[in-house]
């Protein structure tokens, strides 16, 4: 087995009373790509939000090898570096370029030299096929051409994991794909990914293990074949039943 | 042709004087609008915060220099101090005075409404970046808040410049009052004056304030 890159161990999330994770434990190794599903409201996304220190958290830890992450912490931007996000809503910053969207980062943040990273993402853009918009400003793209440069700008810092939050969510249907093959492409590179989604068929072509989320719990952990075809839990089976559409 | 008495203009030095109040009236409503902006934008941040009292005792002054005319606040401050607290003001200080407090008021809901506009998902994908401390506002927030801001705030800045024209009933000598002065003077000699030398003030006004709604209309145009 590969090693260990995140550990979540009996986290807990609350608003005031409301419980939103409850007892969460979820150990991610290097290269795995983790598919995490649910219905709207489980959870799911807030657990991408505290990993990535966007949420504070009231109970449990978790940790990028070894190292805790805090939202007081005092190297959290240090860690934030290694945790890519790509968000649901198009989250690109729209006084910039794309170019300058992607660099902002890596020469601000990582202090790399400029030249060097516009190379790197002329690379990257390139390969989701987007090189001619490097000067275009995020209100000329479409929705699936924002999230894939979303998805470069992500890139450049070189996360160690990556975090996707329902990135197709909000796009029409014919925009979904590009964005899907894209992320599909990175997983066959080996990249570490946490991703949310409602894409069932792509949850099953690019997990290598699916989370079930319920009531802010997990309530099954397994392999793709298995969860789809044989869901341990009544919730599961429920769940996955919900996309299947028959005449009755 | 009728007779205009654009004719008027041209004796004496009847143009510079028109120009000098001209100077007057910018000189007055630049200072105000040069504290305005600088203390707009401290007060919008600082109401952005979560200080109820702060809140507080800001809605009741926006409300307050909202609903008073300009007319009205130019007489209490000049007029008004005088009597209750024995204030010597000079016109243009009352002016300056009046025009910072009610350009503030305008500035500071503009530079708050332009804060609360900026969603907040671009805080947090900056911050899922890893931009720290004032990083997200140096690079995300304040170049966007500016961009919203710019044509926002001119628009004031030209309302502003126009209506230092309210400041002759305070007994400012500014570009109308001298128009008047010359008016009075020439009421025999060109009694059609009147005509010429109103025009001649509203296109002193429209040269001052024509480019800087045209700067307005190029920016929004430009950054969209």
């Amino acid at each position: 087995m590969a090693e260990e890159l995140l550990t979540i161990e009996h986290l807990t999330k609350q608003y005031g009373e409301n419980v939103i994770l409850d007892d969460v434990s979820l150990t991610v190794h290097k290269g795995e790509v983790i598919v995490v599903v649910g219905s709207s409201g489980c959870g799911k996304s807030t657990l991408l939000r505290c990993i990535n220190a966007l949420e504070s958290i009231q109970g449990g830890e978790i940790c990028l090898r070894g190292e805790k992450i805090e939202q007081e912490g005092k190297n959290i931007t240090v860690l934030r570096q290694k945790i890519g996000m790509v968000f649901q809503c198009y989250e690109l910053f729209p006084h910039l370029t794309v170019l300058n969207n992607i660099l902002l980062a890596p020469v601000k943040v990582q202090k790399r030299r400029e030249e060097e990273v516009k190379a790197e993402a002329f690379e990257l853009l390139k390969r989701v096929g987007l090189e001619d918009k490097a000067n275009s400003y995020p209100r000329q793209l479409s929705g699936g051409q924002k999230q894939r440069i979303a998805i470069v700008r992500a890139l450049c810092m070189h996360p160690e994991i990556l975090l996707f939050d329902e990135v197709t969510a909000a796009l029409d249907p014919e925009m979904v794909r590009e964005v899907l093959d894209v992320i599909l492409e990175l997983a066959e590179q080996g990249r570490t990914m946490i991703i949310v989604t409602h894409e069932m068929q792509f949850a099953k072509a690019v997990a290598d293990r699916i989370i079930f989320i319920d009531d802010g719990k997990i309530i099954e952990n397994s392999k793709p074949e298995q969860f789809f075809s044989h869901p341990e839990t009544e919730r599961a089976k429920q769940f996955l039943n919900m996309f299947e559409y028959k005449r009755k | 042709m009728p007779d205009l008495g654009i004719e008027v203009l041209l004796k004496g030095n009847n143009l510079m004087r028109l120009l000098a109040g001209l100077g007057v009236a910018l000189k007055i409503s630049l200072i105000a609008i040069g504290l305005s902006i600088l203390l707009g934008i401290l007060i919008g941040m600082l109401v952005n915060g979560k200080n109820p009292i702060i809140k507080g005792i800001y809605r009741v002054y926006l409300e307050f220099i909202r609903i008073m005319p300009q007319l009205v606040l130019l007489f209490l401050v000049y007029f008004g101090t005088t009597r209750a607290f024995g204030w010597d003001l000079s016109g243009e200080t009352a002016a300056v005075f009046v025009f910072t407090l009610w350009g503030t008021a305008e500035m500071s809901d503009l530079v708050r409404g332009a804060l609360i506009s900026i969603p907040k998902h671009q805080y947090e994908s900056s911050e899922a970046l890893g931009l720290h401390r004032s990083q997200p506002y140096f690079y995300v927030i304040i170049p966007q808040t500016v961009r919203r801001l710019l044509p926002l705030s001119i628009n004031l800045i030209t309302r502003m410049i126009k209506t230092t024209s309210l400041i002759l009933m305070i007994g400012v000598v500014e570009v109308l009052k001298v128009a008047q002065q010359i008016i009075e003077a020439n009421r025999m000699s060109s009694p059609n004056a009147a005509f010429g030398i109103y025009l001649t003030v509203f296109l002193l006004y429209f040269i001052a304030c024509w480019p800087i709604s045209r700067l307005a209309a190029y920016l929004e145009k430009r950054w969209r």
